[in-house]
């Protein structure tokens, strides 16, 4: 049961692919697998933070003003983890630059703690943080992949093939739509040949 | 202050920056319901408004409160809390004073308020101008923040037009949607490209 929700909430419900959520981080900063490894974890470990004091603050935060409560909840967090990482990785800190605060208003965390985490247990609402976040991180990797390797021959900064020059393209802000575009077709083309098969 | 660098303000962060096809910011609207050119329009013409606003009212809380307590740290969090209510302000502010124009882009706003765009322009203006390579002043802030509001507009009116022809062609199956308007905009966003190293200065003698 646990683990048939997590398996959906990684791979059907997928937040970029399945949702189409939370799409400026993936579509920005996959330029490479160090950035995309960095930003995933980033926001796997604010995700189940909020998901988790959400959980835990259920009963005492009113209806009405909760959206504004869960931004407090989540910019705290974000900015816990920006400093933290500009502490520990400074270079990763400066090629994310400006995605990790802007993580706060992120539609992920803020979707999760609203839909999620608002009505159920802490338990259950930490494996759907993991999940959902898993997904996500899934998902800035696989982009990162084809722009890396397309867009610079090199993966986690090893050379793929030596003498051949890359697409830089796919390293400026075309090759993340570009990357997206062709990620989502192979998806939706998955989808339509497994229904016309049944 | 002179008005060939704000000029330079204005080209950079609507058109060489723009914050949609060169920053990749903002990009969930964009795929949202807005086909029509006229609610693309007013949602440009409400996050214009909005982010001029909140952008100068950040310059000037960070300047003034976060600054001399040297709390910049709480950055995130006061900007968040700052445009949150700062939207509210501005609906009730419009219902009241320009009900026509609230009657337009009323509906937006509240959608606005948590979008990354202005949040991404608030934390930009406390940061270095991109152009004098400074911290930004007040009017550069304000400036910025509605060229910025203005070079999103534009995206939103690019992509209603590309989504309006779309809808009309012949896409295929696995394509149609979201992948095929990734696609179109990864092309404008090629386009963009074009713009970088747009100067003024040659134009006038700076």
């Amino acid at each position: 049961m646990m683990a048939d929700k997590f398996k959906r909430s990684v791979f059907l419900q997928n937040p970029v692919f399945g949702m189409a959520l939370a799409l400026c981080p993936a579509l920005a900063i996959t330029t490479s697998l160090k950035n995309a490894t960095g930003m995933g974890i980033a926001v796997l470990c604010v995700l189940i933070a909020t998901n988790f004091s959400v959980s835990l603050l259920r009963r005492w935060i009113p209806y009405r003003v909760r959206i504004p409560c869960y931004l407090v909840i989540i910019a705290t967090f974000v900015t816990m983890a920006d400093i933290i990482m500009k502490a520990h990785e400074p270079h990763l800190s400066t090629n994310l630059g400006i995605f990790v605060p802007i993580m706060a208003v992120n539609c992920i965390i803020i979707g999760r703690a609203d839909s999620f985490a608002s009505k159920n247990k802490v338990g259950a609402s930490i494996i759907d943080a993991a999940g959902t976040g898993l997904g996500f991180f899934l998902a800035l990797l696989l982009c990162a992949l084809i722009r890396e390797s397309l867009g610079a021959n090199r993966l986690f900064g090893v050379t793929l093939i030596p003498h051949v020059e890359p697409m830089r393209a796919m390293l400026c802000a075309c090759g993340g739509f570009f990357s997206i575009a062709l990620v989502l077709g192979i998806s939706s083309h998955v989808k339509l040949t497994r229904s016309k098969k049944q | 202050m002179n008005i060939h660098a704000l000029l330079q303000l204005v080209a950079s962060s609507m058109l060489i920056n723009n914050i949609v096809f060169t920053l990749l910011i903002g990009f969930c609207p964009l795929c949202g319901a807005y086909r029509r050119l006229s609610g693309a329009a007013w949602m440009g013409v409400a996050v214009t408004i909005v982010m001029g606003t909140t952008a100068s009212c950040c310059w000037v809380i960070n300047q003034y409160v976060l600054v001399p307590r040297s709390a910049q740290y709480l950055h995130t969090l006061v900007f968040i809390l700052v445009i949150v209510s700062l939207v509210q302000l501005l609906e009730m502010v419009l219902e009241k004073f320009f009900p026509w124009l609230y009657e337009a882009i009323g509906v937006y706003l509240p959608v606005i308020a948590t979008n990354c765009s202005v949040l991404a322009i608030c934390l930009l203006s406390v940061g270095a101008n991109p152009v004098t390579g400074r911290p930004f002043t007040f009017v550069e802030a304000l400036v910025n923040g509605i060229a910025s509001g203005a070079g999103f507009l534009l995206a939103l009116v690019l992509i209603s037009g590309v989504r309006h022809r779309l809808e009309l062609s012949n896409v295929p199956a696995a394509m149609r949607g979201l992948p095929i308007i990734f696609l179109s905009a990864g092309l404008i966003s090629l386009a963009f490209l074009g713009f970088t190293g747009l100067s003024f200065a040659p134009m006038f003698g700076g």
